[in-house]
């Protein structure tokens, strides 16, 4: 009985660590444009997909990996200055129906640059997986879980620490405010999109070995992610690691004891009923306008 | 400038619309072609299925004019991008019979497609051979319309069977939430209790799920199981393999003829080793038997398929394959395109060789194949081997 709910628990660790990084990229393009970015999970398959092309192409897993966030990166910067910036008259709905198209867009982008076909990728370091208490575990899941435990500790340093981050904490909380005092917005704004393409990017090539990648692997794991958001409470890190977590150790605990046809239904009565309760996600910011 | 520009191509339109004119009179005095219709997933989320099926179609279509025709008579080819959307579908058979009036119609790569035009054909009294999957298509008998795949139901008996054979009678199904998927399932536990095997265990997973290893636990943990079959298609059933072997359950996996591929091994490594599954022929080509009655049809066109598209073969291209060499039998043994005709012959068809296996047509059957259609394959090796 233990050694299953262990292996629940690890498993929704796993899943909830990959929705915890995506949560995150919703968050940062959110704090700085009131934006919802539904091209987050295309940031996940580009970084997965070029990995793959990269590593195919015979670079070094050091090399490739780099090269591969790099790449999404570039995609979400060029993404802000072409489709986002010339519409920043624009109202928010406006905006993320632009991020809607680019979405789609850059998913028939792939497919025609890579192909249809799903992929898989070398784990980083073997197959074997490791037992605790009775339960397995995949080398590459601890990958994925010290990989998520390092980011949140690095974002935590940036937006507490850094100049960049303090400016880019500031616009969300004041845009107009942080502008009087001299913080270049659109620069910020610019900067958000490259940094949360990154993150979607190392997602990607971290749940490669896992889950396979292809063209469209994008669009689920976006929903998910941006559930989980919610969950925490927009625009909160915090609430975006925590509200991941929740989400996927709710879904492995009823595919595991209640039933897996309704695990996704239960996941999300679970969202529903915090919202319920506190309409602003479990860290969101309180006081914001009622609807 | 421009005006010139414009006159020359206005008259460079007229030649060529004579020229066209005169070669379609032309041929019309010597031998009307035989035309072959067909409305294939080309694009969209089926172009699996419909890519192959298309340029199969196209490749033989050229081998048999080559080759003199059929009954001195060319074929010829209409064929439309449907896009699995049954809608379109409709309106390019709607076309298919009413505009270019072809003679029989090979096509429909998906079962929405071909259910939503078994009514234009059935009124337009036209023979259909269909390319998709499903039991329904000839479940009940529709009169014009006839189906080269096997069915999800055979793969479901075949893997069974090989159960009983190795005496596992309790077993646990884990199925995606995909519509090939569903229907298998379903067909499976219609047909479980015929064959005495009892699924004590029936977990799911969704469509863009990323890890099984919750559901698997608990099947590993159900006291009794001794087999699980995964109904399944896409990356589910090799997240599904991998998971298994992750938390080490130790008796024995069942994939479905939804997986039955190379790239199903590359995608899931180690883990598909000893891993079984039903499989057309075509699958194992060249490690058939030189006394395999099929192994000259599937090499065949293996060899013909990849020469020309400079890819794998799959199975989808060898069900449109099946379906031109089916009609175009009929055609002759009706010795004419007369449409009544050319359905009693195909309905009459009996131990044609195809790449999905031996086809016995009937009043009562409108596939003709049967369970040796399929054969039981093992992951061994990174790759594919016959079981015995």
């Amino acid at each position: 009985m233990s050694a299953q709910f262990m292996q629940y628990l690890l498993t929704g660790l796993t899943v909830g660590a990959i929705y915890a990084l995506l949560a995150l990229g919703f968050s940062i393009i959110f704090n700085a444009s009131h934006v919802i970015n539904f091209a987050q999970g295309e940031f996940v398959m580009i970084g997965g997909m070029a990995a793959v092309s990269l590593t195919a192409a015979g670079l070094p897993y050091l090399l490739a990996v780099p090269l591969a966030i790099a790449a999404a990166a570039l995609v979400g910067l060029a993404l802000e200055k072409f489709a986002v910036e010339p519409a920043r008259g624009a109202s928010v709905v406006t905006l993320i129906i632009i991020t809607i198209g680019a979405s789609i867009f850059l998913r028939g982008l792939a497919m025609l640059v890579w192909d249809k076909n799903l992929h898989p990728l070398k784990p980083f370091t073997g197959d074997t997986p490791i037992a605790i208490g009775g339960a397995t575990i995949l080398p590459q899941s601890l990958w994925v879980l010290g990989v998520t435990l390092a980011i949140v500790l690095a974002l935590s340093w940036f937006f507490g620490r850094t100049l960049l981050g303090k400016a880019m904490l500031a616009t969300s909380h004041n845009r107009l405010a942080a502008e009087l005092v001299g913080i270049n917005v659109r620069m910020v704004l610019f900067l958000s999109f490259g940094l949360s393409a990154a993150l979607g990017a190392i997602a990607g090539i971290l749940i490669a070995p896992i889950t396979l990648t292809s063209y469209d692997v994008g669009v689920m794991l976006g929903l998910k992610g941006f559930a989980a958001a919610i969950l925490g409470g927009l625009g909160s890190g915090m609430g975006a690691v925590v509200g991941g977590l929740v989400l996927g150790i709710a879904e492995t605990m009823s595919a595991g004891y209640l039933s897996s046809a309704y695990k996704d239904a239960i996941a999300f009565v679970i969202i529903l009923a915090v919202l319920f309760f506190m309409p602003s996600g479990l860290f969101g910011k309180r006081g914001g306008e009622r609807v | 400038m421009k005006t010139t520009q414009a006159k020359t191509s206005i008259k460079r339109s007229l030649a060529v619309l004579a020229a066209s004119c005169a070669l379609f009179t032309g041929q019309a005095v010597a031998q009307e072609p035989i035309k072959v219709g067909a409305f294939l997933s080309v694009t969209g989320g089926a172009a699996f299925l419909g890519d192959p099926e298309n340029k199969t179609l196209e490749l033989y279509v050229e081998k048999v004019n080559a080759a003199g025709g059929v009954l001195g008579r060319k074929l010829q080819l209409v064929s439309y991008d449907s896009a699995g959307d049954a809608e379109k579908a409709r309106t390019f058979v709607k076309r298919l019979i009413e505009q270019d009036k072809v003679d029989l119609i090979v096509g429909g790569s998906t079962t929405g497609e071909t259910m939503a035009v078994v009514p234009l054909v059935e009124a337009a009294q036209i023979p259909f051979i269909s390319l998709a999957g499903a039991v329904v298509i000839i479940e009940p008998v529709k009169k014009w319309v006839f189906k080269t795949p096997h069915t999800d139901r055979m793969a479901c008996e075949k893997v069974f069977v090989d159960m009983q054979a190795r005496k596992l009678s309790k077993i646990a199904l884990i199925s995606g939430a995909g519509g090939f998927d569903k229907s298998m399932r379903a067909e499976c536990l219609k047909v479980a209790a015929k064959h005495k095997i009892e699924v004590i265990a029936d977990e799911t997973y969704g469509a863009g799920d990323t890890d099984m290893t919750a559901q698997l636990t608990k099947i590993k943990n159900t006291a009794g199981v001794q087999a699980v079959l995964n109904p399944g298609f896409g990356q589910g059933p090799a997240i599904v393999t991998k998971n298994y072997r992750q938390i080490g359950i130790a008796f024995p996996l069942y994939q479905s003829h939804g997986v039955a591929s190379k790239e199903f091994i590359n995608l899931s490594g180690a883990a598909a080793e000893g891993v079984r599954l039903p499989a057309a022929a075509l699958l194992i080509a060249e490690s058939l038997p030189a006394s395999d009655p099929q192994r000259s049809v599937v090499v065949n066109y293996k060899k013909d398929y990849e020469a020309r598209f400079k890819s794998d073969v799959s199975t989808f291209g060898g069900h449109a394959y099946d379906g031109l060499m089916l009609a175009i039998e009929a055609v002759k043994k009706a010795g004419g395109t007369d449409k009544a005709k050319v359905r009693d012959a195909l309905e009459g068809v009996r131990g044609y060789m195809g790449t999905a296996g031996v086809v016995n047509m009937s009043a009562t059957d409108h596939m003709g194949l049967d369970l040796t259609a399929f054969r039981m394959l093992e992951g061994k090796g990174g790759n594919w081997t016959e079981v015995k």
